[in-house]
């Protein structure tokens, strides 16, 4: 029945009831994509208060101690009574047991991720590679009780055989025995840690490179090893090496291993033997104690996590740019 | 022709000795990893067995606080604490992971905003964990006046773990194939209803894995939790969550347990390590022996996880 007066009523109704349902929908979609950018922007919020928290804290503490002598001094005493501030035995603790840990993780992880990527049937690594995994699931401070309780003991039944004749020839270097904290243990573990991240991340970049390559090799008579070393390593090059440097990033944030196995004694050495603190244990040990905000003593640990984010910002930068390189190639 | 014969013969030893070395490699690490978990075992046993009463399961370990006397010293308060701080930092990261994971696959365009967070994913995830306790001290704990409790706690391992989550989200987003997108948006569906009700159901499992994963990171960590100030002696339990009360509703929610001093497993682990006498260090492997068991737990049922779920759909 068409009634002319009810046509101009009818008409905006019938329109309007699914506009206003679109137009919720779309205040709806629109309110969810902002909440959703909000969450995805906590990771730069993240940064920002990272480096805020450090820089503020830290301001006042060079404002007391000038950054050269921060930067350049051999002494890390601040909780002595005649306190100096210089970070290099701390650096140098870091850098040791970092080199440590590299030269167990790089090699051993390089053959192992070649070892996967080029030798292993594929069943096995099906097997190996989520048990590797496990080994970098252990909470560090369980490595670190492995490290000073299991390794160190068995590290100075090994070096009773080796240690005399090598004190002897070279006093200097190698001590009579071998300590209770020393970084050469807490560097091993630390190895065997970041292995299976090395191996996986070096596994992937060696999968990435095309079977083509080695078809190539194989068809001029090649062997397996001769083709893993000579094609697929130096091809997947760029990748490993970006493998490496998250490696070392990683050992130089280490904490727990260090700060239990290789002591917490500022000593400014480069003697895998010898214990030293490195910039993560003297953060744990200085939180062991009640510090009070404000202090200098406080800001130390600030100062010291500053230095710290700086050396693996360098790392990290270094190692996505490498990684980065790697995926353009093919 | 003798000679081809030998070069050939030589290098493929050489071939086969580098494939056992590599085999060896692996070996040895698996090796290092059964060593660990049985010398914790082994020094640990004392403890976590009751020899007296016909070699049971020493439940008493599990339920006394920590204590002088290293015999009677337990974990009680040390498994509530991971336990609580799990709770809060999974109510914080799961959400958060999960909607940033969803915005950067889902949503972002290829802008420069895109790109930072980005980029600060990326990189966050390689920041050493102790700089995340640090920035809880300098921020929770003392800006916003939440103290040395379980949620300043909780808050940082949520922060911890929060690239792992997003890395796994948008991975398992990716995942699903963008027919399913679009056979959903040619329904009429909006971007959210496609999202809520199709892709994220296809890919729970990869998001779970990834959770589960970052859990057991986050049950582990130590050092961020020591610099925040966290107690390495406890001998009470945080206020309850649910309290009885007599009238209607008959429970009463409380928050209080947030504010509240906390000790986790593994920091009474390291507690028992630093000490002197040997009794203790009993007691340090019998706490790592659990501690071990639940992340490696953990880290098992999302390796079966994933490895089921890429065996289960065929897309």
């Amino acid at each position: 029945m068409s009634d002319p007066s009810s046509l101009p009523i009818q008409e905006p109704l019938a329109d309007s009831v699914p506009s206003r349902k679109r137009l919720f929908r779309e205040v709806r979609e629109r309110f969810i994509e902002v909440i959703l950018l909000l969450a995805a922007f906590s990771a730069v919020a993240t940064t920002v208060a990272v480096m805020l928290v450090l820089i503020t804290e830290s301001a006042h503490f060079f404002e007391q101690v000038p950054i050269l002598t921060f930067l350049t001094g051999t002494k890390w005493t601040p909780l002595f009574e005649d306190p100096e501030y210089g970070i290099l035995p701390l650096v140098s603790g870091t850098l040791v047991t970092t080199a440590v840990a590299l030269s167990v993780a790089v090699p051993f992880g390089t053959i192992a991720a070649l070892y996967l990527s080029e030798f292993c049937p594929p069943w096995l690594r099906e097997i190996t590679k989520p048990c590797l995994e496990l080994l970098s699931g252990i909470p560090t401070v369980v490595y670190g009780y492995f490290a000073l309780l299991a390794v160190t003991p068995m590290l100075q039944y090994l070096y009773a055989f080796v240690g005399e004749p090598l004190h002897r020839w070279s006093p200097g270097i190698f001590p009579e025995e071998l300590g209770g904290f020393n970084m050469l243990s807490a560097g091993l573990v630390m190895g065997i840690m970041i292995l299976p991240f090395v191996s996986s991340v070096s596994e992937d970049a060696m999968r990435a490179v095309p079977v083509g390559l080695r078809e190539g090799s194989y068809a001029m008579g090649a062997t397996r090893f001769q083709t893993a070393w000579s094609v697929v390593f130096p091809a997947a090059f760029s990748g490993i090496s970006a493998a490496y440097i998250l490696g070392i990033s990683r050992a130089v944030g280490e904490t727990m291993i260090v700060a239990v196995a290789a002591g917490l004694q500022p000593n400014l050495t480069w003697n895998p033997t010898d214990s030293a603190a490195t910039i993560t244990a003297y953060i744990v040990q200085v939180s062991l104690g009640d510090i009070p905000h404000g202090t200098l003593e406080y800001q130390t640990i600030f100062a010291a996590g500053l230095m710290l984010v700086m050396m693996t910002l360098v790392f990290n930068i270094a190692g996505h740019f490498l990684s980065k390189r790697y995926r353009e190639v093919y | 022709m003798d000679t081809i014969q030998t070069s050939i013969f030589r290098r493929r030893i050489i071939s086969n000795l580098f494939a056992g070395f590599g085999f060896l490699i692996i070996l040895f690490s698996l090796a290092t990893l059964l060593m660990l978990v049985a010398y914790l075992l082994y020094q640990g046993y004392p403890r976590l067995i009751n020899a007296e009463s016909g070699f049971s399961f020493n439940w008493k370990f599990f339920t006394s606080f920590p204590s002088r006397f290293p015999e009677e010293a337990g974990i009680y308060a040390a498994w509530v604490g991971s336990a609580l701080i799990m709770l809060v930092t999974s109510a914080f990261a799961i959400p958060m992971g999960v909607a940033a994971g969803i915005y950067l696959e889902e949503y972002a365009r290829k802008n420069w905003l895109a790109d930072l967070i980005e980029i600060n994913v990326t990189n966050l995830a390689g920041v050493p964990s102790i700089i995340y306790g640090l920035l809880a001290l300098g921020l929770f704990a003392r800006q916003f006046h939440l103290g040395q409790s379980i949620i300043t706690a909780g808050l940082t391992l949520g922060l911890l773990i929060l690239p792992v989550v997003i890395v796994t989200t948008r991975e398992s987003l990716r995942a699903v194939p963008d027919s399913l997108r679009e056979a959903a948006y040619a329904l009429g569906a909006s971007r959210w209803q496609m999202i809520w009700d199709h892709i994220l159901p296809y890919s729970i499992g990869g998001i779970l894995t990834g959770v589960i994963i970052g859990l057991s990171r986050a049950i582990g960590e130590t050092a961020p939790l020591i610099t925040i100030g966290a107690l390495t002696f406890i001998a009470f339990l945080p206020p309850t969550p649910l309290k009885v009360d007599p009238t209607f509703p008959f429970f009463q929610v409380s928050f209080e347990w947030l504010m509240a001093p906390f000790t986790v497993m593994p920091i009474q682990m390291f507690n028992w390590v630093s000490r002197p006498q040997p009794e203790f260090q009993i007691n340090a492997a019998a706490a790592g022996a659990v501690l071990v068991f639940m992340t490696l737990s953990m880290n098992t049922i999302a390796i079966l996880l994933r490895y089921f779920l890429r065996r289960g759909i065929k897309w």
